[in-house]
């Protein structure tokens, strides 16, 4: 080894390490411990209580209804995006896949790509002041507006339990499509061109070429963008803070409440930060869940080209 | 888990295609020429129909709230249909002076500013070290940084809080961007070790010949030949600390240390009760334009590296 290299790498590693280790490392370790006491954050005094705080959770049903919210948005937001998002992605790709033989953009393919990535990179919680009002219950509301015209009575989207988390999952989707739009036009324009020939010339219908051949071809990147989606899924916490009823209140009547949501409040607001931290463990263990059965539920041969 | 450069899947989408096919092929496909440019037209104005019909509900709502934002109280009240009589531009000097958008549009940017100058410089030396020396405890650095991807923020935010609060980084300006540098440094360090993994390793031979130190080679090669990677991590950093709402919610308790995001959520609240939509309205198309110039200057090095962020 060069002269003096352990002396720059200690030097260069020290500042990082320690600042990421007391910021970052630390907390996720100590929130394991904390989910274990009966901490209220105000007084320095906690109290072990062993798994209290889990068998509270478990009686709790505040926790099974934002469970079972969390659960519905990562099967559903998964399943609507990734639909939207290959089919609009095949209309960009080979819209004109027969009309000029080969695998081109659709004309404008770039436009529709850059307008439909745009919402992506705004943040959670613009979008979410943004639907607020697009979702206003009176007809000055963009929604209602638009129902107006068809002369249908205004909805009261996020005030009416039956329709609140629908809406709110609904942005949710507005916002990703676009990412996954892209993803796959470009996961779809390294597949190699002979391809599409050699299936145009055996008289494969665009049905089967997308079935067939495109899918499977880009089966990897639909699987981990599944994944990908369903985690941050699972994490909802700004656009509930933002969106739902009365001030993130995960209102009407918990009707939008999340985990995320009700572990904020419930630390911030109520200063159960023991019981809360019990269900950020909860979270995380749906997380990892998530995950594990999700790959294994999409496993496939993988296809080389 | 696979190593992606971040510049790895930036496909020209452009990509020329034959615009005349042989008369071969042509006689193999089914049905006449007619028939196929017949079916061709046909089918482009179908896809064109759906494509333009998302694309008018991305574009939709945002191009209202702008709308809005010129409108009075009143107008926006009337019909989301109605343009505004006058322009009132003043509605922007209102959301920037009153509605305290203008401290929070400052406040932001002093944060990601040093937050993410913070980010590249501590990812930047991390990643040099691991990708580029080997020591004992290389890997261990190296899964250290990069578990924290995997990780829910939530699961960090309680303690997070009370030891901000202890080291007095908390309702501080430079306290929330050392955090956000910090939480930033998983991705960072992720991508840029596998940048500098790329680099000729005999350039830096070369500065060692000509009598640089370890210092003197990062700072003075190796640091301005990794410009591109810098810059593409760089965008992602300042674009996700720009937008961060989790983190200042819990760390920022006085108004007038509040970010973007946080102030305008509040103000959504505040302002809805008080009636007064048009300031609203200003203050949310003040904060998607910067957003929108940004994104638009650069909108093929954000998708590519967005997209290369996704597949890890």
């Amino acid at each position: 080894m060069r002269a003096g290299s352990r002396g720059f790498i200690v030097s260069a590693l020290a500042v990082p390490v320690i600042l990421y280790c007391v910021l970052v490392v630390s907390p996720y370790a100590q929130s394991f411990y904390i989910s274990l006491t009966d901490w209220n954050g105000l007084s320095p005094q906690r109290n072990f209580v062993g798994l209290a705080n889990y068998t509270r959770l478990v009686h709790d049903d505040v926790f099974w209804i934002s469970l079972w919210h969390n659960v519905i948005a990562v099967v559903a937001i998964p399943v609507v995006t990734l639909a939207l998002g290959l089919f609009f992605a095949t209309m960009i790709r080979v819209g004109r896949y027969r009309a000029r033989g080969g695998t081109l953009n659709v004309r404008g393919g770039a436009f529709y790509r850059v307008a439909y990535f745009f919402p992506h990179v705004l943040s959670i919680a613009v979008v979410g002041v943004l639907f607020a009002n697009v979702y206003d219950p009176t007809p000055s509301g963009l929604l209602n507006g638009l129902l107006g015209v068809a002369e249908i009575d205004a909805v009261n989207w996020l005030g009416d339990k039956s329709t609140a988390y629908a809406a709110i999952l609904a942005v949710i989707v507005w916002l990703s499509v676009g990412f996954y739009v892209v993803l796959f036009t470009s996961s779809m324009s390294v597949i190699p061109v002979e391809l599409f020939e050699a299936a145009r010339l055996d008289g494969a219908t665009r049905w089967q070429t997308f079935w067939r051949l495109t899918l499977p071809l880009i089966w990897d990147t639909v699987q981990v963008a599944g994944v990908y989606l369903g985690i941050h899924a699972l994490d909802m916490f700004a656009i509930v803070n933002v969106m739902s009823a009365a001030g993130g209140s995960g209102g009407p009547d918990n009707a939008t409440q999340v985990l995320g949501n009700y572990l904020y409040l419930t630390a911030f607001s109520d200063s159960e930060f023991g019981y809360a931290t019990a269900i950020g463990v909860a979270l995380l263990l749906l997380t990892l869940l998530f995950a594990w059965v999700s790959l294994r539920l999409t496993r496939r041969e993988r296809i080389e080209y | 888990m696979s190593l992606n450069a971040p510049s790895a899947p930036a496909v020209d989408e452009q990509n020329p295609a034959p615009r005349a096919t042989p008369a071969g092929t042509r006689r193999a496909a089914s049905g006449t020429a007619t028939d196929r440019t017949l079916r061709g037209t046909a089918l482009n104005v179908f896809t064109h129909g759906i494509l333009l019909t998302w694309a008018a509900m991305v574009v939709l709502p945002l191009a209202w709230a702008v709308l809005s934002s010129f409108k009075t109280s009143d107008e926006v009240l009337a019909s989301p249909w109605s343009l505004p009589a006058t322009p009132r531009w003043e509605n922007f000097v209102e959301a920037w002076t009153t509605a305290e958008i203008g401290r929070y549009f400052f406040n932001t940017a002093v944060v990601v500013t040093l937050g993410s100058a913070l980010t590249l410089s501590m990812g930047a030396l991390v990643a040099y070290v691991v990708a580029r020396y080997s020591f004992r405890g290389n890997r261990a650095v190296y899964y250290l940084f990069v578990a924290g991807m995997t990780f829910p923020t939530f699961l960090a935010i309680v303690p997070l809080f009370f030891i901000a609060r202890g080291l007095g980084l908390a309702d501080s300006l430079i306290g929330l961007a050392i955090i956000y540098s910090v939480y930033s440094l998983p991705f960072a360090v992720f991508f840029l070790t596998a940048y500098f993994r790329t680099l000729p390793a005999a350039l830096a031979e070369a500065a060692f010949i000509d009598g640089c130190g370890h210092w003197g080679t990062f700072l003075r090669i190796m640091l301005p030949v990794a410009r591109p990677g810098l810059v593409s991590v760089g965008i992602f950093v300042v674009l996700g600390q720009w937008n961060q709402y989790l983190l200042p919610l819990i760390l920022q308790s006085s108004p007038d240390k509040y970010v973007l995001t946080q102030g305008l959520a509040n103000l959504a609240v505040s302002q809805g009760y008080a009636g007064n939509w048009s300031a609203l309205f200003a203050g949310l198309t003040i904060s998607i334009l910067p957003v929108l110039v940004v994104y638009l200057s650069f909108q093929r090095q954000i998708q590519a590296g967005m997209v290369a962020g996704a597949i890890k």
